[in-house]
């Protein structure tokens, strides 16, 4: 078998392949909460439960913003594999303004269930659902972090190889982030809300 | 100020633990001083501290194994030496609350701390080298990795002097570990030295993963590359796999733990099952992640030491990736007495009982590639025909308690104990000391004296069955784990002849201590100027002992399976005419900086001063930014500079013996 | 660590964008419209009597699986080719441990709850 036998990859694939690896570990910790999750889901303690306390609106308004700001991540990483730095830079401001539209919607979720009584000390099931959804949130806070730090990497160094790799790898991460938004949006909000 | 800190911590009212606080902080400040005495920073620092050579860092982490195993085996005969007499109505000399923390922690720093770091640090020295590259794919994030897994060796190092440990056991389970049952820091110190070194831990599994399947030599397809490199991606895999669960895990009881959050309380709609479920979920991954390499050990130094390829390769690699598989199908055989009906329980008795074929399968290939070989009876194969024999009877005990009914008898008595010390001390304790003696003249230039090898040895594997075949007695006799006490006497005699073979492998773990100071002091007899002290078949046997740090001026072409051996048989070959100039990575303070920072906010973490923490998470990720900001930086080594190097180091070098 | 002179850009890994041609827009958007279209289904399918309501979690997931197949064809560029093996193996590898994570913890924690009490009553009984 013959498979296998080229030497070793240019840097850019092996850093690419590596990122991918930690996505899918990553993955696979939100896993671990999912089930929690769809195991203490019923747990609500006498408390609040997901059919009184989704609001599937607001669910979609943020299910939007997160899905455009992925939209907009590819194509700012097209622009820049082209050499169009202004279309690079806006695309990823647009992906910032989504991103951040996303979080603040989220956190306005998260405290108006605290408010209600409805915090994560309450019961399993609200223990469960802000650890869960949480995560996905400081997974976003950290992009956005990320992203602020690429922009401006890039906009002093200019995209060379090495930040080209890593506006590479910020891009996986934001996909994965919406990937991982839709398992939550189906199992989390649409199951809970019938 | 300083949050739950107060001088009530250090346990100045407890002999037992004053004495141990105060022998380990002579330590640290003896070696400490003696540095600073010799003046040894600056070469400490720019040589091993920073340095991002997989080789070194493989040393780092031998040496940490190898320190934490005498601190794990003290716990364990402080353990022996207390049930050796507290027999009856004998209290020993160990109060529960001091015992429950020495079994946790020896637990915790055998597992985490000895084996996992000695396992990465064998995989971390020798897969560059037998793939014919230069470095893992990530070598900064390598020595991030290494020093993250010292962070937590130290916390939990740390909680003998200042607070306490944890009392639940190694795996912790609530509610027992909840705030309402353990109030005290001992949990704390526990989840956090784990969380941070299991960052790291997984950092190398996703860096020797990718290096495996992205970073080989012109030539080495996936199948010729050496077993051990497929053992090390097979356990790597698992890692990845693995440890976010066992993260995702630590943090749900942490959320309860810090925030009052409900996952695994008894109130709130906890459930406290669903941990158990999870943590073995990772827990049996990890007694593979392990093995695997163990098993890589065994097959490299059979295979050398018996003068032929390896038997039955291909089924080999078979046999480690259906390990690999189902090594995640059979968790619920570490639970079976919890509450699962007989459908679960028989459905993970049956998986539990089909991941013995491959093993099976591994075994058979060991034993014939003995077999008609011309067998050299050296250290490595003492070690690795003493893995056979007692492995053997550890898997076997371990099937039987594959059977539900019979785990009902035997759950959480002596007898799994002796089960699991008998497979994990049989294979992986084994295959680390033959993987040491195996590489150690690569590693360091001259050779492991001999006579003390056999010394160990002999006393490893005697003082193992005189440990660890009464318990199996005491468990179906009905003795549970973790007692203190026990009341009834005529098991005593048991719990004696134990106590002598843990003396004995003391006398094993001194034999091995002195055969490396023997062996520094009389290096010169034994240096190999070679490169190939085995007549090895693989190719880190083909550059210098110690390799250059470059590894491999021009990297191998490989044409089939034992690289190095066919070359071997075709002969000398000429160096070549030129030097294409090769780009070396820099060190980097990057890894050690990181943990100074991981290790202030996991104390501060631990003790609730939220300020500290703050700092500490905010300067750890100002590290992040400040070295994510620079190019990662390298050296040049011009063509010239190679060919000085290369015609320098072929000149001191004998032909192999 | 030098940069090995493997195949430049004639290799294609997961996100590498390289070689996409200036039909790339067109793949995003492609995706951009699935995905809203699989988003719509969804709230659709979850909030009327578009599904019979036994249905419905089925249908969720199999909305759910489609939408994450989109993202990572369209996105993340997971295809066929024989260099994208190593990470279709990768990504397969990870969705056999989600699958087992998931599926295995419902089916045990169910099996341990028609068995035994919840911890709250087992405390009341230590009483």
């Amino acid at each position: 078998m013959a498979r296998g036998g080229e030497g070793p990859a240019p840097v850019r694939i092996v850093v690419a392949y590596g990122f991918w690896i930690f996505l899918l570990s990553d993955i696979i910790m939100f896993s671990a909460l999912f089930a929690t999750y769809a195991v203490l889901s019923g747990q609500t303690d006498g408390g609040p439960s997901a059919h009184k306390l989704f609001e599937l609106r607001h669910v979609g308004i943020e299910t939007l913003c997160l899905l455009f700001s992925s939209y907009t991540c590819g194509l700012g990483i097209l622009a820049v594999g082209r050499g169009h730095m202004r279309g690079f830079y806006l695309c990823f401001a647009l992906t910032f303004v989504l991103g951040a539209a996303f979080l603040g919607l989220e956190l306005s979720e998260f405290v108006g269930m605290v408010a209600h009584g409805a915090g994560p000390s309450r019961s399993a099931f609200l223990s469960a659902f802000f650890s869960l959804v949480g995560l996905h949130g400081a997974h976003v806070t950290a992009g956005l972090t990320w992203l602020t730090f690429m922009v401006a990497q890039t906009a002093v160094r200019g995209p060379r190889d090495f930040v080209r790799r890593r506006l590479l790898c910020f891009s996986l991460f934001w996909h994965a982030l919406d990937i991982i938004w839709v398992a939550l949006l189906t199992l989390v909000y649409l199951m809970g809300a019938r | 100020m300083l949050g739950k800190l107060s001088w009530a911590a250090i346990p100045f009212n407890e002999p037992i633990p004053m004495a141990a606080s105060l022998m380990i902080i002579v330590g640290v400040l003896g070696v400490l001083g003696l540095i600073s005495w010799k003046g040894w920073w600056p070469y400490l620092w720019r040589e091993w501290l920073t340095s991002v050579d997989h080789k070194r860092i493989g040393v780092m982490y031998l040496l940490l194994a190898l320190v934490l195993l005498l601190r794990g085996f003290i716990d364990a005969i402080m353990m022996r030496s207390q049930l050796a007499i507290a027999a009856g109505g004998a209290q020993g000399y160990l109060p529960p609350e001091h015992y429950d923390q020495i079994f946790s922690a020896h637990g915790t720093i055998m597992i985490f701390f000895m084996a996992m770091p000695f396992m990465v640090g064998l995989m971390n020295f020798v897969v560059p080298l037998q793939l014919g590259v230069r470095d893992v794919a990530f070598p900064v994030l390598n020595s991030i990795s290494f020093w993250l897994t010292a962070t937590g060796a130290l916390l939990v190092n740390v909680s003998l002097v200042v607070g306490e440990f944890a009392r639940t056991g190694w795996l912790a389970y609530p509610p027992l570990s909840e705030l309402q049952f353990s109030p005290g820091v001992g949990v704390d110190y526990y989840l956090w030295a784990l969380q941070i070194s299991g960052i790291g831990t997984l950092l190398a599994g996703i860096n020797m993963v990718t290096t495996i399947l992205k970073l080989r030599a012109p030539g080495m397809t996936y199948m010729r590359m050496p077993v051990f490199c497929w053992t090390a991606l097979c356990s790597s895999m698992l890692i990845v796999a693995a440890f976010p669960v066992l993260t995702a895990t630590f943090g749900m009881l942490l959320l309860d733990r810090y925030v009052g959050m409900h996952f695994f309380t008894n109130d709130g709609g906890g459930n406290f099952m669903m941990y158990i479920n999870l943590i073995w979920i990772w827990g049996h991954p990890e007694v593979y992640i392990l093995v695997l390499p163990a098993f890589g050990v065994f097959s490299e130094v059979i295979a050398t030491f018996s003068g032929k390829q390896l038997f039955g390769y291909r089924s080999m690699v078979l046999a480690t990736l259906a390990i690999c598989v189902l090594s995640f199908m059979v968790w619920l055989h570490h639970f079976f007495t919890m509450g699962a009906g007989a459908d679960v329980n028989a459905v993970f008795g049956i998986m539990s009982m089909i991941i013995a074929i491959p093993t099976g399968v591994k075994l058979f290939n060991w034993l014939f590639t003995l077999y008609r070989g011309r067998i050299r009876f050296e250290v490595p194969v003492l070690w690795a025909i003493g893995f056979m024999v007692t492995f053997a009877i550890g898997g076997m005990t371990g099937v039987l308690q594959a059977v539900p009914p019979a785990d009902f008898v035997l759950h959480n008595s002596l007898f799994l104990v002796a089960h699991f010390h008998n497979v994990i001390i049989g294979a992986v304790v084994f295959g680390a000391m033959a993987g040491y003696y195996y590489w150690f003249p690569k590693a360091f230039g001259f050779t492991l004296d001999r006579r003390l090898g056999m010394v160990s040895f002999w006393c490893w594997l005697i003082g193992f069955y005189l440990a660890f075949m009464p318990l199996y007695v005491l468990g179906l006799l009905g003795m549970t784990r973790r007692m203190q006490h026990y009341a009834d006497v005529s098991w005593q005699p048991y719990l004696i002849v134990a106590e002598v073979g843990a003396i004995v492998i003391l006398c094993g773990i001194v034999a091995t201590i002195a055969q490396l100071i023997v062996s520094i002091r009389t290096r010169e007899r034994r240096r190999d100027r070679s490169g190939d002290p085995w007549n090895g078949r693989t190719l880190e046997w083909s550059t210098t002992s110690p390799p250059p740090a470059y590894n491999f001026a021009v990297m191998p072409q490989v044409q089939s399976l034992d690289a190095f051996w066919v070359i071997k048989q075709r002969g000398p070959v000429a160096p070549p005419a030129r030097y294409d100039s090769i780009e070396v990575p820099k060190n980097s303070p990057n890894g050690f900086v990181t943990a100074f920072f991981a290790v202030i906010t996991g104390f501060a973490l631990i003790w609730h001063i939220w300020w500290m923490a703050i700092l500490g998470l905010a300067c750890a990720a100002l590290t992040l930014f400040a070295f994510g900001w620079m190019e990662r930086p390298e050296t040049r080594i011009s063509g010239e500079q190679l060919a000085t190097a290369e015609r320098a180091r072929l000149q001191s070098m004998d032909p192999a013996p | 660590m030098e940069e090995y002179a493997g195949q430049q850009g004639s290799t294609i890994e997961a996100g590498d964008e390289e070689n996409e041609s200036s039909g790339s827009i067109a793949t995003y958007t492609a995706g951009l419209g699935f995905a809203l279209l699989l988003t719509g289904t969804s709230f659709l399918v979850s909030q009327t009597n578009l599904l019979w309501a036994p249905g419905v979690p089925a249908g969720l997931a199999v909305l759910a699986i489609a939408q994450m197949g989109v993202h990572l064809v369209f996105f993340l560029h997971i295809g066929t080719g024989s260099d994208n093996t190593n990470n279709v193996l990768a990504l397969a590898f990870g969705v056999l441990i989600v699958t087992l994570i998931v599926a295995g913890s419902l089916w045990i924690m169910a099996n341990l709850n028609t068995n035994m009490l919840p911890a709250s009553a087992i405390m009341e009984m230590q009483r």
